[in-house]
């Protein structure tokens, strides 16, 4: 056995810079999930457990289109540019699109009868089970690295710590994504339709807001996220037909830490655990580091049920 | 305008509405009177939508609605404001304003000084969220909102609900300016009194069925209704 806690408080002072780094990237991957979770939640009051399977979704979505894009040469400059926007759109579009049909076909039809709960629990846990075995089936039970579309290598330093392409990738990407979306839930026709409906849907349906579809339209940007942020897990830990079981369970975490229903919540949610988790190497024996995510949403729904924001319906911004 | 034939809804195995029938002329205030339970709000949430019918007709300007669904009915022409005002309380009033005007196409911001002309004391609250008005205010901007459709045909559910009597008479005069300028008014209520002070015709409803409907005036003066919906014994009036 070994010891949970241990004390590397070297660690924290030595690596400080690397250790925030890969947190706040870690934790923009969570906070992207965890949009999907919270924007579902906002106008269904449930909670997605299939959106683990759009996250792995996204994985596979890139890694297919940038295998039949790239040969076994390392392309650079413009051509990596281009090839990671690519892996991004194609991981969100097979997100989106993944997203929609689980809305379809494993959410609707319960809709139409009025189903209780329970009943949307156990169709999503069945679609997620159905997804990744299938995925585990159609393209095999080991990790696939994706193809190598730049060359890893530090860019610059902080304080002496090293910040690796891949990282400054993820920021970026990641914060392009989540403001894009803040702006369009905040101030479009859209964006508005989906906090009618989260807030008082039989409302909304009399102001001319098309219930059906803004469920989901609203499925399809949170599956896009999740599927943009599996690519881009993909491209520094390989894709695999489980992946999305342990980082979605965490972004469902992140999205209660922040007050679930609530999209900035799900952001400093994500940001937050991203950050603990980094720092509890100094603190945590590193085998126990996934660990530290549950005990945190084991916490919060303990002392605070309503995460950090607490639960704005529909506020959105 | 409005014509409801033989109309039926169900809740499960319990029947709401024994097929009732009721007509709204253009330009008219019709009410419609009724005990709690009786079947009022049920009507109203049939003839937007939230309710489909499953026996009978409902015709609007001729075409027939009686299966068209809520989220449509606002583009045709009939707005309906809600019992308990429902107004979304994480957006401000001015938001609010904009959901009314969703379905429509192009700018609404005239719309938006309009209903401020009319009801002034939202300009002071548009940057306020709804959860943090009064019932008054928020029964004002549920109707306003309502108003931004620009509907021909308004459908109001107990907007007097809750309300200090001095609000109500407010309302109810606004209710009556609406119907000057040319909107249509179908409007449901249990404070009998004041809705047949207003309207032209009503509809008295019981157990799910209409049971008698004649002007206003008359019904005003009704024994059956004083008796029962205005509260006073029939000797002593």
């Amino acid at each position: 056995m070994i010891s949970f806690f241990t004390s590397h408080f070297a660690t924290l002072r030595l690596e400080f810079w690397a250790l925030l780094v890969g947190g706040v990237a870690n934790g923009l991957i969570y906070a992207m999930v965890a949009i999907g979770y919270t924007m579902v939640y906002g106008v269904l009051r449930l909670i997605n457990f299939a959106h683990s399977e759009i996250f792995m979704s996204g994985g596979f979505g890139g890694l297919f289109v940038l295998r039949a894009l790239v040969g076994n040469s390392t392309p650079s400059g413009m051509s990596s540019f281009v090839l990671v926007i690519v892996g991004i759109v194609s991981g969100a579009l097979v997100g989106a699109i993944l997203a929609a049909l689980l809305e379809r076909v494993a959410y609707r039809p319960l809709r139409r009868r009025n189903a209780p709960k329970l009943a949307y629990l156990i169709s999503a846990i069945g679609a997620s089970y159905f997804l990744f075995n299938m995925a585990g089936k159609e393209f095999g039970r080991y990790n696939l690295a994706v193809p190598q579309i730049f060359n890893d290598h530090p860019v610059f330093t902080i304080y002496g710590a090293p910040v690796q392409l891949y990282a400054i990738i993820v920021l970026i990407a990641g914060l392009i994504m989540l403001v894009v979306l803040d702006r369009i839930v905040a101030t479009t026709r859209l964006g508005r339709s989906i906090r009618a409906v989260a807030q008082d849907a039989e409302t909304a349906s009399l102001m001319g807001v098309n219930i059906d579809r803004t469920i989901a339209t609203t499925f399809i940007l949170g599956g896009a996220l999740g599927g943009a942020a599996g690519f881009l897990f993909g491209l520094g830990s390989g894709v695999v037909f489980t992946m999305g079981f342990t980082p979605a369970l965490k972004a469902f975490t992140a999205a209660v830490l922040g007050g679930i229903g609530n999209l900035r919540g799900a952001v400093i949610g994500g940001l937050l655990l991203g950050l603990v988790e980094s720092f509890s190497v100094a603190f945590v024996n590193g085998a126990y580091i996934d660990v530290v995510a549950f005990v945190i949403l084991v916490l919060v729904l303990l002392v605070r049920p309503t995460g950090i924001l607490g639960e704005r319906l529909g506020r959105a911004a | 305008m409005l014509q409801v034939k033989d109309a039926v809804v169900r809740y499960g195995a319990i029947t709401a509405l024994h097929g009732i029938s009721f007509e709204v002329q253009q330009g008219e205030i019709v009410t419609l009177l009724g005990a709690n339970g009786a079947g009022k709000t049920t009507t109203l949430r049939m003839l937007s939508g939230l309710h489909a019918p499953s026996g009978g007709q409902i015709l609007f300007e001729g075409q027939d609605v009686t299966l068209t669904k809520a989220h449509q009915f606002s583009a045709l022409g009939i707005s309906h404001v809600p019992e308990g005002r429902r107004i979304f309380p994480q957006m401000t009033v001015e938001e609010n304003l904009e959901m009314g005007a969703f379905v429509r196409s192009g700018g609404f911001g005239d719309d938006i000084e309009k209903m401020y002309s009319i009801f002034p004391i939202l300009k002071d609250r548009r940057k306020q969220m709804g959860a943090n008005l009064s019932g008054g205010e928020q029964q004002m901007l549920a109707i306003a909102r309502a108003l931004m459709a620009r509907p021909r045909l308004l459908l109001l559910d107990e907007p007097s609900m809750g309300l200090a009597p001095m609000i109500v008479e407010t309302i109810f005069k606004i209710i009556g300016d609406i119907r000057a300028e040319g909107t249509t008014v179908f409007l449901v209520e249990q404070n009998a009194a004041q809705a047949l002070r207003l309207a032209d015709r009503g509809y008295v409803m019981e157990n799910g069925r209409i049971v008698f409907t004649d002007t206003a005036k008359n019904l005003l003066h009704d024994e059956r209704v004083r008796a029962v919906y205005l509260g006073e014994s029939v000797e002593g009036s």
